[in-house]
């Protein structure tokens, strides 16, 4: 006897994360979701993009890692709010769900901050395939890792609303096809902007920011 | 790599579908249907789903994966193709604006229990 169902598998996260969205949204608070393989330097992305809006746009961080609160720490040093996301205590997850996200988000103060960047679990796999409440997907890419990466994993490409590619002053010493990167991008998200830049010294960072701002301020 | 939250996740929702009054009655199938730009692996699902469901009422219950295929509808040309690549670009007019129409399943679609 077949008994029809017809549910999302993924519904309990997909109502929680509208439930944060609604309520991110009632405190005018842009939210960033900020994910890539580990080591692309996301951490040292977001302490020179933080140094670079605060104090005009007002922020907080969550991070999210399966131990260790060595991230936080290191963007705590910005001089904003940090909340630490250990996800041993949800079974090692290897990304940030909803409901871990509200909890977080919890302990911040949303009528004082404007941006709230989430630095999910180095993973290009399974944060892509879960909503947080976010208004914005970004991946970041670097010139370490493989020019396929994108076309490897097509789905965070895909939902993503924009790509950085970091590390750029490494290009003069590695073998790195620069535009086969920027084509296998562009096959998978062709609308998709891409920021190259270089987190240790700045290079390339305006158009990031500006692209950041304009977000951010299209909400608040 | 997040199989195991998923497959407790089906058991969930396939538990909570079995009608009043028939809890006794074993659960032989669950079916499902999983978009081929979903980050699932099937293999790994079935694993994860056979080991979370022992002591449960679907132990022992086969896992049906239908695979969606994806497919994509141009915003410009209004092509529609099946995308077997990891390229997103209409295939016709080679505008990089297109609509993913199918592709992105992760749905329990119904549960089979055993005819008595």
């Amino acid at each position: 006897m077949e008994i029809k169902v017809i549910r999302k598998v993924l519904d309990v996260n997909n109502t929680m994360a509208e439930q944060n969205r609604k309520m991110f949204t009632e405190k005018e608070v842009f939210v960033l979701n900020v994910m890539s393989s580990p080591g692309s330097g996301k951490t040292t992305t977001l302490e020179k993009t933080l140094s670079y809006i605060i104090p005009e746009i007002k922020s907080a961080v969550i991070v999210g890692d399966i131990c260790t609160s060595n991230d936080a720490n290191r963007l705590a040093t910005t001089g904003v709010s940090v909340v630490q996301i250990n996800t041993d205590e949800f079974g090692g997850d290897c990304h940030l769900a909803a409901h871990v996200v509200e909890k977080a988000a919890c302990n911040l103060d949303l009528d004082a901050i404007d941006l709230l960047i989430v630095e999910n679990v180095g993973n290009l796999v399974c944060p892509a395939e879960f909503d947080i409440g976010e208004d914005a997907k970004i991946v970041v890419l670097s010139v370490t890792e493989g020019e396929d990466k994108p076309v490897k994993y097509p789905l965070m490409f895909r939902v993503c609303d924009a790509a950085i590619l970091n590390k750029i002053d490494l290009l003069p010493y590695l073998d790195y096809n620069r535009e086969e990167v920027l084509n296998n991008i562009r096959q998978v998200h062709p609308e998709m902007p891409v920021f190259e830049l270089s987190a240790k010294t700045g290079d390339g960072f305006t158009p990031w920011i500006e692209w950041l701002k304009s977000r951010v301020k299209r909400k608040i | 790599m997040h199989e195991m939250g998923i497959a407790k996740q089906i058991i969930e929702i396939a538990t909570s579908s079995i009608p009043g009054g028939m809890e006794d009655i074993p659960v032989e199938r669950v079916n499902l249907k999983v978009g081929k730009l979903s980050s699932v692996v099937p293999d790994s699902l079935r694993f994860c789903f056979e080991i979370l469901s022992i002591n449960t009422p679907l132990s022992g219950a086969d896992l049906n994966i239908e695979v969606v295929p994806i497919l994509a509808r141009c915003n410009e040309c209004k092509f529609e193709w099946t995308i077997n690549e990891p390229i997103f670009m209409c295939k016709n007019c080679k505008s990089g604006s297109i609509e993913i129409i199918s592709g992105r399943e992760l749905d329990i679609t119904s549960i089979e229990l055993e005819n008595k």
